[in-house]
């Protein structure tokens, strides 16, 4: 039986697997190499594939995206890191202005992933907490994805770096060491853009992904006791979205919660909101109702914090809501 | 008041500039003649442009290099065919002479199905990794960072190819320009970042672009190498890039090469330049026009005859006159097309459903009936 690693140990294997089986791939960031990242995720690259492939950079996300658009029309497939997700904002034009118009304006494919540390729960303050993903999400041209489990965490950063276009990677830091998996045999890879049933259920339904998936399953099984059957799909793939598994868990329970960490307005709740009153409206027993982190910037302190983020109280409250309506 | 292009600044390596020989000594006289030929073919297909511009046959801006002909076209000229160069607005005299055609350039301003972007992109954005030129995007300075990753794959697989991108001096302001020269000075990376000080930033002078007198000088900032030429004299351009390219070529690393000009048109053609003091466009026009220049030197100094040079504009106006032609006889893009490669995978993203009619759906498959929705779901899910 094999043993179980971790979340954050889970994409260190990734990135092992798939730069020993293809030159083509390296990796492009601040302090990743000798030291090994900021959480250690590429520890042991450098010693193993060499500074050529493991590049320290200077701080300058701009250059680093753009880079890596350059080094991907090349042939190339760059794993570029950001220290913090945060910090994407930096290199927003490069991403969403370059990157993800390139293949279509100029025909220049940009097989890149962007990755980094991302979300709270953690104490980390306005600058090492965010969810800045529903911008990218918005950008016709990027993929992104954002796992929960250890496995996903694996198979889904082996498929970003093999996909033909930018992938960002959001690594949720409070799982990093939280959350552990047994890797299937072989060459273990998730496709993009599945969702994944984390637990059946018949009468409401929870749509989320990252470290919410986990208060959904709290959520869940205390409801259980009060015989209310929970059904909690984790997306996995923020964009493109798994439309049929969203649908096909709404038809089957007829109530719908949404819950993410993001910040409410803007957020993918009121996408999937959209897509699913578009798509079935008519299956519908009660309105959607969303569970996400207040429109706040995430402060440090934990009462602060702990009161902005969405928590298992929250979900369970919005589950009876819906149950009863 | 025009004035004259500056003496070199007192910035690391440009001493070569002072040397005796010249890179373009070792030009044969019809390499000499044929500088001559792609400055003139990108003045007389930018006034063709403006033709059809008037006529509204070209349906979006259109941008001229007038005045700037030499400094796109002596560096590119110092390229070698595997090189890869990033163009910007007024370096359509590079991209020809990188193999960009009149007619990929007439079809792309005219929006046509079959224009190098099939109709996505506007003006001179695009590119042919082959020819060796990439296209550019309009947020300034963006390039920089994208040719150091193009240069870094170069160093990375140890292959003899350097890569030049052009920026503004008004590019020189923008973050993505300073993180990317110094990342890849910090890589040693076969790159020429070219700036090009034609005088304005759409319409905001140098002098208030930046405190430097002399753009050259930032190369100090970036511990690399520094050029800075005439860049209305289209073998001084040549000398300073080809110096650059040959240092890149060599493992020395990043030059940022400086060449001074003007632009004597405006942003667009809709820009009137009433920033411009008065005189100062005439004074370029009547003193400083690399054509003229050049064309000068082509006479007394390699005996080039009218002869010569007639046969000459006679073969661009017949290539203008066949190009033109034959792009107007171009279709618009289908509609639908505007679906097609955002991703590899999907390949083609789905019409809405208020965009869509029987025909659609045969191609798509029929929305389910219960559905208003943007989305074809319809495995398992039939009501």
């Amino acid at each position: 039986m094999p043993a179980e690693i971790t979340y954050l140990e889970a994409i260190r294997e990734a990135l092992f697997e798939e730069m020993e089986r293809d030159e083509n791939v390296f990796c492009l960031g601040e302090d990743i190499g000798a030291f090994g990242g900021a959480f250690k995720v590429t520890e042991g690259l450098m010693a193993k594939f060499g500074e050529s492939r493991v590049i320290d950079s200077p701080i300058s996300e701009i250059a680093i995206v753009g880079a890596a658009a350059g080094a991907g029309h090349m042939g190339m497939r760059p794993v570029v890191e950001m220290q913090f997700i945060d910090f994407i904002a930096n290199a927003y034009d490069m991403l969403t202005n370059y990157v993800a118009t390139a293949r279509y304006r100029a025909f220049l494919p940009c097989p890149m992933v962007v990755r980094g540390p991302s979300g709270g729960y953690v104490r980390g303050g306005p600058f090492h907490s965010q969810n800045p993903e529903a911008g990218f999400i918005h950008t016709p041209g990027l993929k992104v994805v954002y796992p929960s489990t250890a496995e996903d965490a694996k198979g889904l950063m082996k498929a970003a770096i093999r996909d033909e276009d930018c992938v960002l990677f959001f690594e949720h830091k409070y799982l990093y060491r939280r959350i552990k998996g047994v890797m299937p045999a072989g060459d273990h890879v998730v496709p993009i853009g599945k969702a994944r049933i984390a637990r059946e259920g018949t009468d409401v339904s929870i749509i989320t992904y990252a470290a919410t998936v986990y208060k959904a399953l709290e959520a869940a099984e205390q409801l259980a006791e009060h015989g209310i059957s929970v059904e909690v799909l984790d997306l996995r793939t923020l964009a493109p979205l798994d439309d049929e598994a969203i649908i096909a868990t709404v038809k089957k329970t007829n109530r719908l919660l949404i819950v993410h960490e993001d910040t409410r307005t803007g957020g993918i709740a009121g996408e999937i909101t959209a897509r699913v009153s578009e798509s079935c409206f008519e299956w519908l027993d009660a309105p959607i109702l969303r569970v996400t982190a207040a429109d706040i910037p995430l402060p440090y302190s934990p009462p602060l914090e702990d009161y902005v983020l969405p928590q298992t109280a929250d979900i369970v409250r919005a589950i009876r809501r819906l149950a009863s309506y | 008041m025009a004035k004259a292009p500056s003496a070199p600044a007192s910035a690391t390596d440009i001493t070569a500039a002072t040397t005796a020989a010249r890179p373009s000594d070792a030009l044969t006289r019809a390499q000499k003649l044929e500088l001559f030929y792609w400055m003139r073919l990108t003045r007389s297909l930018e006034e063709k442009l403006v033709n059809l511009y008037r006529q509204t046959k070209v349906v979006g801006g259109l941008f001229r290099s007038l005045g700037q002909e030499a400094d796109a076209v002596g560096s590119a000229f110092a390229l070698g065919r595997r090189d890869i160069m990033s163009p910007l607005i007024r370096n359509l005299g590079a991209m020809l002479v990188k193999g960009a055609t009149p007619l990929e350039v007439l079809k792309q301003y005219m929006a046509k199905e079959d224009s190098p972007t099939r109709g996505r992109e506007l003006n001179i954005h695009f590119g042919d990794t082959d020819r060796g030129f990439i296209g550019q995007i309009s947020p300034l300075g963006d390039m920089v960072p994208v040719m150091s990753g193009v240069t870094l794959t170069f160093k990375m697989r140890k292959e003899d190819r350097v890569g030049l991108v052009f920026v503004g001096e008004g590019a020189t302001s923008t973050g993505a320009f300073h993180e990317g020269i110094n990342f890849a000075g910090v890589q040693r990376l076969p790159l020429v970042v070219v700036v090009e000080n034609n005088g304005y930033a759409y319409s905001t002078p140098t002098a208030k672009q930046s405190a430097v007198k002399h753009f050259v000088d930032k190369a100090i900032g970036y511990g690399i190498a520094g050029e800075q030429a005439d860049g209305n004299d289209v073998l001084a351009v040549y000398d300073a890039v080809k110096r650059a390219v040959d240092r890149a070529r060599g493992g020395g690393g990043v030059t940022l090469v400086e060449l001074i000009t003007f632009r004597r048109r405006g942003h667009a053609e809709h820009d009137n330049q009433s920033y411009v003091p008065t005189g100062q466009i005439e004074e370029w026009e009547k003193h400083n026009d690399p054509l003229d220049r050049y064309l000068h030197v082509l006479k007394t100094e390699y005996a080039a005859t009218d002869a010569e040079i007639q046969a000459m504009y006679d073969r661009i106006q017949s290539e203008i006159d066949a190009a033109t032609d034959e792009a107007e006889k171009s279709g618009t893009p289908h509609p639908l097309d505007s679906l097609v490669g955002v991703y590899a995978d999907p390949p083609s993203e789905q019409p809405l459903w208020f965009r869509r009619d029987a025909a659609d759906n045969d191609a798509y498959g029929a929305e389910r009936p219960e559905s208003w929705g943007t989305w074809n779901v319809t495995k398992g899910s039939a009501s």
